[in-house]
């Protein structure tokens, strides 16, 4: 059975505006069940959920499983030097054996573009993507959406810079997808080495200089600089990113009014964010962390078949909830 | 052989500007009569063109036939037959094979398993370098003796403008065309489509334009400089029939081959990560399909050739960008042409008979290309009417990657003859040449 969200989540760009708001008010009443004693609902008892990661990921792995066993799921984590893809299966074999051990759910996080679509339309169990190469990172995007609307209230018109390397990044697009569904101005910064040469057709502003994007922006989404762009010759040195384009103290009370920084993570301090940014004032980077899990759970129980307005009363759980402590 | 009169159809020969109804009589092997109501010789054959139109050969200068190495995948037989099945006479082999066809050896071969495949013909061509590894100079002279007709090292590009240098000076000696991929190898480095907004909302590495273009100019300069013959394969960008319009404009020796698929799809067709539409050069936008048109129409773009890329089921079942290059193409050229081009108004059938036909003859000096009395009675017969709905698991080919599986197109081979033999009729693959053929009633 699927929800009002369709058979999978593979992205934020086939959703609707309504469709994103529907996933932001779910994970509204999961908020309060990680703040509980006993963290744990009856949701998605019985079903089985396969957390098949083909790329290392520490926080994504964790906020999914967390967000699995708090609704009661039954889980298995599959990483890749543990598993038979390693001895040179191919993704259709995977998929074709998960499918026949009947699991209800997999959540993929995979190297390659289209990995979860790949999978999604080889396999009836509901598809998570949990990013795909460069493509998207619905949840993540979700999670720093549902964060900048908790400050925010309303994000139309809510003028929003993702900075960075935006070329390599999945949480680029599936931020960019979704804000601009809910009305939101967006804008992007970064190397033009490090944008997609076609920036220009995604409807978004591009800030040069990290300077002017704080003057503009009200909120700061600030991409993780991988190591190996330099190898590969993007940009010359963190050295010199962190001069140019780092988002420091001194840059921020410059800035004309007030202004929120996310971060996906793992972060380079001293990179792309200087410490005293991230553990500032300004900074909503653990919130992010802890709407993960909420984002998640909504995610999950909607794909399941979960009624929305029945969220809420899930989180409660009555009787059933109890069974369950045992 | 028992003489074949072909009766009734629109005969169609830009070589010597016929365009009219009638018949064409072969007598072993060779035309022997053009013209209108015929006399049919005793014991001949008659097959009724009546609606059909009847053409020199196509050849498609462009194929890989994946023999020696990946017979799992096509034999120069089952792709010979296929040629047939779309209405080929004759295609030339690409040599990145395994091992590479790139000494006389290896020609040999390919010629030897062409005539046992008794169907199209299959002209080789040999490596540009030895083991296509963009270093050493093949011995072109001892592969043209054993019968290649062009050299190239397709599938890669000649990175070195030295050794392309040098190769188009040494091919004079033996009037041979040097084919070129033209690929700018850093530029394009793990690329898998086109670089442009698809590219980037997939995220996918694209290929930009330029790393077609910056070669495609190179070779023409080189060309320029050497007096060498360049053939550019697959042109897919607006820049390339640009510069190869100034080239010729010039004077310069650059003849240029564009694919169906460059002429009717776009980078649109990836989304969903569509690895039937995987292939280098990639689908581009339909600007440079318009421009690629309009080259392939005013000549710039001198013939249509197929890149006929067979791969394994499975091969193509997987990430994209870990999927290989190309399609299969030799039994949808003829429909993708008709229905994109010449129902477009872009072409007429002369002009396909043109690209598809008398231009691979000319360019690389073939035998066929002509209905003339006297010439190889190489015969094209296509419906230009027919409407059919593509069935990859139908193909005549081992391979079944195609990007217009399910469509309905329009156009189709009737039958083709191959010196004098039918090797191929609609509805009833004809496996090896027609030896005895017999008069009905």
């Amino acid at each position: 059975m699927t929800g009002t969200l369709g058979k999978d989540l593979l992205g934020l760009e086939s959703l609707t505006g309504d469709q994103i708001r529907l996933i932001l008010d779910t994970a509204e009443p999961f908020k309060e069940i990680s703040e509980r004693a006993i963290k744990k609902v009856p949701a998605l008892r019985g079903s089985t959920i396969v957390n098949l990661f083909f790329e290392n990921s520490t926080r994504t792995r964790i906020s999914f499983e967390f967000a699995e066993k708090r609704l009661s799921a039954d889980t298995v984590n599959v990483s890749v030097s543990g598993s038979s893809v390693s001895k040179g299966e191919t993704l259709v074999d995977t998929a074709r054996n998960l499918e026949a051990m009947r699991i209800d759910m997999v959540v993929i996080r995979h190297s390659a573009s289209g990995a979860a679509q790949f999978l999604a339309e080889r396999i009836q169990s509901n598809v998570i993507n949990a990013g795909d190469g460069t493509h998207e990172h619905p949840t993540q995007g979700l999670l720093d959406i549902l964060t900048l609307r908790d400050r925010f209230g309303d994000l139309n018109g809510r003028r929003i810079c993702i900075c960075g390397d935006i070329l390599h990044s999945r949480v680029a697009r599936s931020n960019i997808w979704g804000l601009t569904k809910l009305g939101a101005e967006v804008a992007v910064c970064g190397p033009r080495s490090l944008l997609p040469n076609a920036i220009d057709e995604f409807g978004v502003r591009i800030f040069d200089r990290v300077e002017e994007a704080i003057e503009w922006a009200e909120a700061l989404n600030v991409l993780r600089l991988q190591f190996e762009r330099m190898t590969a010759g993007y940009i010359p040195s963190a050295r010199e990113y962190n001069r140019v384009f780092g988002i420091t103290r001194e840059r921020l009370d410059r800035a004309p009014g007030d202004i929120l920084i996310l971060h996906p993570g793992p972060m380079n301090r001293g990179v792309e964010i200087d410490s005293d940014v991230a553990d500032g004032p300004h900074s909503v980077i653990l919130e992010q962390v802890t709407n993960g899990v909420a984002i998640r759970m909504a995610v999950l129980y909607l794909l399941a078949g979960g009624k929305p307005e029945l969220a809420e009363a899930a989180k409660g759980g009555g009787g059933r909830g109890r069974e369950d402590r045992e | 052989m028992k003489p074949l009169l072909l009766r009734g159809g629109t005969l169609l020969d830009p070589s010597q500007r016929l365009n009219e109804v009638g018949d064409v009589l072969i007598t072993d092997g060779a035309i022997s009569g053009v013209g209108s109501k015929l006399a049919t010789p005793d014991e001949a054959e008659v097959i009724d063109c009546a609606g059909l139109i009847v053409s020199p050969g196509f050849i498609d200068v462009h194929c890989h036939l994946r023999e020696p190495g990946r017979e799992d995948v096509e034999t120069i037989a089952t792709g010979a037959r296929a040629a047939a099945a779309g209405g080929f006479t004759a295609v030339c082999a690409m040599p990145n094979t395994d091992p590479v066809t790139d000494n006389q050896a290896a020609v040999g071969f390919i010629v030897r398993q062409a005539q046992r495949a008794e169907s199209s013909r299959v002209y080789p061509i040999g490596a540009i370098s030895v083991g296509q590894e963009g270093k050493a100079l093949a011995e072109f002279g001892e592969m043209v003796g054993a019968g290649a007709v062009a050299v190239s090292d397709d599938g890669k590009p000649v990175a070195s403008a030295q050794l392309m240098r040098t190769a188009l000076e040494y091919a004079r000696t033996f009037k041979i065309p040097v084919i070129d991929h033209c690929e700018e190898p850093t530029l394009s480095a793990g690329g898998s489509m086109n670089e442009g907004i698809v590219s980037a909302q997939l995220g996918l590495k694209g290929i930009p334009a330029e790393a077609e273009e910056i070669m495609v100019i190179r070779d023409i300069l080189l060309a320029r400089l050497t007096g060498g013959h360049v053939h550019l394969a697959h042109m897919s960008t607006k820049g390339s029939v640009e510069l190869i319009r100034w080239g010729k404009e010039r004077g310069i020796r650059v003849t240029a081959e564009v694919c169906p698929h460059h002429l009717s799809l776009t980078e649109e067709s990836v989304r969903g990560y569509n690895t039937n539409a995987k292939m280098n050069p990639p689908l581009r936008t339909a600007k440079d399909v318009e421009a690629l048109r309009e080259g392939v129409k005013d000549g710039t773009i001198d013939l249509i050739a197929t890149d006929h890329a067979p791969h394994h089921y499975d091969e193509k079942e997987r990430e994209f960008a870990d999927a290989p290059n190309g399609i299969v193409g030799l039994e949808t050229a003829l429909a993708v042409i008709v229905t994109n081009l010449v129902e477009t108004g872009h072409l007429t059938f002369s002009d396909l008979v043109d690209r598809m036909a008398c231009a691979p003859a000319r360019i690389f000096g073939l035998p066929g290309g002509s209905l003339k009395r006297g010439a190889a009675a190489d015969v094209t017969v296509f419906d230009p009417k027919a409407r059919w709905k593509v069935d990859a698991s139908q193909f005549v080919s081992k391979g079944r990657n195609s990007p217009y599986d399910g469509m309905t197109l329009v156009g189709r081979a009737a039958c083709t003859i191959v010196a004098g033999s039918v090797v191929y009729r609609s509805g009833n693959p004809v496996r090896g040449r027609e030896k005895s053929v017999r008069t009905r009633g």
